[in-house]
């Protein structure tokens, strides 16, 4: 039960991480890595989607995202339900109403380099991105789009390929599709002026 | 010897042989009974039960220390896959998942039994569609989507709700798999013994395989950092053990040190091997008669009576030093003085009694330690003097003789002179000065003067208490203080009132009177309740079209559901779960940990969490809430104030007790002396001494406990001896007696004072109260007495030292 809880967890994981904000022009991957590297702080608002085979409609659910660098992120659900997830250190906390529970990544060896490699994608370590994902680059600096194909086949098993669109040091889109069929679409703005 | 004599040899033997095989024969405890009152009620049964077998008592913590993380980790793995397999062990945790996909299946096999939120209008149409939309809107969260393959079977969610009742307690936090501190320094596993906590020779033996597990684990282990690795243990258990080894090593250690130095100070004095012996023979024979007294009377005797058996030599020792000292005067005045037995075994005869009067006030106690602890005292005592006055005699080899110490007793007198020859009244003003004086000090101290808690008398170190505090707070598992006890004559009429009580204790929790509460029905739900729940659910056909209904609208079509009409159809079928469906799994232990089995009844505990910033529960109100909700059979307990409460009223019991046993003292004396004028003198020194020992220990910021309370009684029993002798040489005008007097006297005392002297160096805390109670305390009690005493008119005869035949 845990185990698999754990693996959906770390799903989660990839869209919070993959939409961390980025940085300053460049023309390609390496100028695009460079900037996210740049990027200390960011704060953006979500919309999510997940499309279920047994489901007729998408699940929605929206919220805030806040990233510290170098590994600090945090996914503030506020619609349908209020959630609270945060990945600090090597822990993920979920925080639900009164419930709150810690989970340790490295209790799940299998889900480690996983996680390590979207820390690496927030610090724009393309060299770790690297060692766990195939990485694929298209598009220019305004228009870009990454798709990360795990290497490791007990990965695959759960997810077949995220996609993260951006444009300039803005994140736009996370896609991910999963080995069942089913995908989430996460889609990215800016936070309303106050 | 005459036919006389013989038979009282006979007759001696015969009881010592009595008492042998009675001492052989008794059952022996060392367990919390010594602290369970003799008519316990209702509550404090469960109290001590609670503590004794509860399953808080069968807890040790342990953790690995030193060394690299790695070592660490591995070792607490290996360790723990060892115990797990060791059946003195009920439950090991460390944080690993070892029973998680059991743990699983269980909860998901029986969800529609287990979880609260089933009932009639769930598998309604419109409580369908209520419970599917709510599932929906948790897919949206990590925790809904870790549920998605569940969807089908579980489209209310049951199993989400299952596991987020079980799991509302804090985690410890893990480190490569298994539990750590929240520093990382330590790891952490907990394991539960299968037996109770009171079964200190079982903890003894579990303590042993873990310590043997964590060797084999750093032997096997591959990391070089293991090497230095550390285990400290801790828990209920381990302070048991750590305690009655403390108790025993220091019981065993003071018991040859003060022996050795009670018989090199009597060989000293006697200068001869018989005397020797036959000194000892009251001092044996009263130990041993005193135990089998204590079989007899109560059935089983305590370790905590067998601990103080040194109280007893304090006294016993002394009848026969006076017996050996000053039956010698008797023979050097053989002519014209009276025989030992006319002229001092009225005064030994009135000492024991007086003290049997101090120690009998101890017997009506309703703390058993301290009724068995009298009873010792009193029949040892009669034992020793009886043998002294009768069979000593009897044993007396021809020609015996002890060294003369009269040169002693002179050299006594000769220091004591100047003061005893002041006037009278400078000496009842002195005395009467330092009463004052001693009153002032308690008076100051007296709020404090008394420690009212049950943990002072508790052979546990503050360091390794705040250890274990340390490691409960690493663990998440603040040790149990407030629960709620609900019971019933079966195991499920306890979980049926657990369920009763449980709206009552949510209603609290959203009131912030508590943080939250556990419950045995999370595990396991009565089967009233369990049946309930299977009624509720519908048939097949029903179910379907309820369904059907309840989709409409949803993004989640019926036919996707099959899965679930299968699972509810094959719940409708199925037997109710019983304890024994949770065998394998780690819901087991958790179920025992909240479940206490007494003779006829079965009791659901459910500890209550301290609300956010508070360290405790507000009982009353919890009980308030309780009784007006009429949930019949549920307690409260609050286990420290409880434990402190049962300890502060056995406190207040022996010092009325005790009070009582002073005035009987009083009364006999009068009868005794017939005077009010010689009462006062006799226990005027005693009283002081007491006093003076009270408000020394009051000013040097030591608390009393019960144990100082015994010990100022042994004050009293051992100097009424010593103002009575006083008293009677004051009578007896004896010339040159009195060195003789002052010298068995000094003797005696310093018996005394060495063998409660040494327990003032000990590690446990009752034998130091007692030690440095006593020890002073005689001391003064002899000093006092004898320096209100009058000097002998003439001076001290010279005289030879040439033997006598003893007077038989």
């Amino acid at each position: 039960m845990r185990r698999r809880y754990c693996e959906a967890l770390v799903l989660v994981w990839l869209w919070v991480v993959t939409s961390a904000p980025a940085a300053t022009p460049s023309i390609d991957f390496d100028d695009v890595m460079h900037l996210l590297a740049q990027r200390q702080h960011g704060r953006v608002e979500f919309v999510e989607q997940q499309f279920l085979a047994v489901l007729n409609h998408p699940v929605e659910s929206s919220g805030e995202l806040r990233y510290d660098a170098p590994d600090r992120l945090e996914k503030r659900t506020l619609e349908p339900r209020a959630e609270t997830l945060v990945l600090a250190g090597g822990a993920l906390t979920e925080e639900r109403g009164e419930h709150r529970r810690v989970l340790d990544l490295h209790r799940y060896p299998q889900i480690l380099p996983f996680v390590e490699s979207i820390r690496a994608t927030l610090a724009g370590d393309r060299g770790a991105l690297e060692r766990i994902f195939h990485v694929e680059f298209a598009g220019s600096v305004e228009r870009w789009s990454l798709t990360l194909l795990p290497l490791d086949p007990q990965l695959t098993r759960i997810v077949k390929q995220v996609q993260i669109d951006g444009s300039r040091d803005q994140l736009l889109r996370v896609e991910i599709r999963q080995a069942d069929g089913d995908r989430s679409l996460m889609t990215l703005r800016a936070p309303k002026a106050p | 010897m005459n036919r006389g004599q013989v038979s009282v040899i006979a007759l001696w033997l015969t009881c010592i042989a009595l008492a042998s095989l009675i001492v052989a024969r008794a059952h022996y405890i060392t367990d919390l009974s010594a602290f369970l009152p003799a008519r316990p009620t209702p509550m404090q049964r469960l109290l001590v039960d609670q503590l004794r077998d509860g399953p808080a008592s069968r807890l040790i913590l342990a953790a690995i220390e030193q060394g690299d993380a790695a070592a660490r980790t591995q070792v607490s793995m290996a360790m723990a896959a060892r115990l797990r397999r060791d059946s003195q062990f009920s439950s090991v945790n460390n944080g690993e998942p070892v029973t998680a996909e059991r743990d699983r299946e269980f909860l998901f096999e029986h969800r529609y039994l287990l979880s609260d939120s089933v009932n009639a209008a769930r598998f309604s149409a419109s409580g369908l569609h209520a419970a599917i939309e709510d599932t929906l809107d948790d897919l949206a969260s990590p925790a809904g989507l870790a549920l998605k393959s569940l969807l089908p079977n579980d489209p209310t969610g049951e199993m989400l709700h299952i596991l987020e009742r079980l799991e509302s307690a804090p985690a410890p936090s893990t480190r490569d798999g298994v539990w750590v501190s929240p520093d990382e320094t330590r790891a952490l596993l907990v394991a539960q013994t299968a037996a109770g906590g009171s079964d200190t020779d079982a903890q003894a033996a579990a303590i042993e395989a873990i310590r043997a597990a964590f060797t084999a684990a750093v032997r096997e282990s591959h990391p070089s950092g293991a090497k230095a690795l550390q285990l400290k243990l801790s828990g209920p258990g381990v302070f048991a053990v750590d305690g009655r080894a403390k108790i025993e090593r220091a019981a065993v250690r003071l018991s040859i040190a003060s022996g050795l130095l009670v018989v090199t100070l009597l060989f000293a004095v006697y200068r001869s091997l018989p005397a020797l012996g036959l000194g000892l023979t009251p001092v044996a024979s009263g130990a041993l008669i005193g135990i089998a007294a204590v079989a007899l009377g109560f059935g089983a005797v305590h370790g905590i009576t067998l601990g103080f058996g040194v109280t007893l030599i304090g006294e016993s020792v002394d009848y026969s030093i006076y017996f050996f000292v000053q039956s010698r005067r008797t023979r050097e005045h053989a002519a014209e003085a009276p025989s030992w037995q006319q002229a001092w075994w009225p005064t030994i005869r009135l000492g024991m009694l007086t003290s049997v009067c101090g120690f009998a006030s101890l017997l009506p106690s309703g703390f058993p330690g301290l009724a068995q602890l009298g009873l010792y005292s009193i029949s040892g005592l009669i034992a020793a003097a009886l043998v002294t006055r009768f069979v000593l005699p009897a044993l007396l080899p021809g020609g015996f003789v002890i060294h003369d110490v009269a040169p002693w007793g002179r050299f006594i007198a000769q220091m004591l002179r100047p003061v005893r020859q002041s006037p009278g009244l400078v000496l009842v003003i002195c005395g009467l000065a330092l009463a004052a004086l001693t009153l002032a000090v308690l008076h100051r101290h007296q709020d404090t003067l008394w420690n009212r808690e049950l943990s002072a008398l508790s052979p546990i170190s503050a360091e390794d208490q705040i250890y274990d505090a340390r490691l409960r707070g690493d663990l998440g598992a603040a040790d149990v203080r407030e629960l709620v006890i609900v019971s019933g004559p079966t195991l499920d009429s306890a979980l049926e009132g657990a369920e009763r009580a449980a709206p009552v204790l949510e209603a609290l929790g959203n009131a912030h009177v508590i943080g939250g509460f556990d419950s045995p029905v999370n595990y396991l739900p009565s089967d009233s309740t369990q049946q309930a729940r299977r009624d509720s659910l519908p048939d097949a056909p029903q179910l379907l079209a309820n369904l059907r209904q309840a989709t409409t609208g949803l993004s989640l079509d019926s036919q996707h559901l099959q899965p679930f009409l299968n699972d509810v159809e094959a719940a409708r079928r199925a037997p109710l779960v019983t304890a024994h469906d949770l065998q394998g799994t780690s819901l087991r232990a958790g179920f025992d940990a909240l479940i206490l089995h007494q003779q006829d009844r079965w009791n659901a505990l459910l500890p209550l969490h301290a609300p956010p910033k508070a360290e405790a529960v507000d009982t009353a109100r919890v009980r308030t809430a309780l009784q007006e909700a009429r949930i019949n059979g549920a307690q409260v307990l609050d286990l420290k104030q409880e434990s402190d409460a049962l300890y502060a009223s056995y406190l207040s019991e022996a010092i009325r007790l005790s009070l009582a046993g002073v005035l009987a003292l009083i009364v006999l004396l009068l009868v005794a002396l017939r005077s009010p004028l010689r009462v006062a003198r006799v226990l005027a020194p005693l009283v002081l001494a007491v006093l003076t020992v009270a408000a020394g220990l009051a000013f040097c910021g030591v608390q009393l406990t019960i144990l100082h309370l015994v010990g100022m009684l042994l004050i009293v029993a051992v100097g009424s001896n010593y103002a009575l002798f006083f008293d009677r040489e004051a009578r007896l005008h004896g010339a040159g007696s009195e060195a003789l007097t002052l010298a068995s006297l000094v003797i005696a005392n310093a018996g005394t004072v060495i063998g409660f002297g040494l327990l003032s160096f000990s590690q446990v805390p009752v034998l130091v109260a007692l030690g440095t109670t006593v020890a002073p305390g005689a001391f003064l009690a002899l000093l006092f007495a004898a320096l209100g005493s009058r000097p002998d008119p003439s001076p001290p005869l010279a005289h030879s030292s040439q033997p006598d035949r003893p007077r038989a």
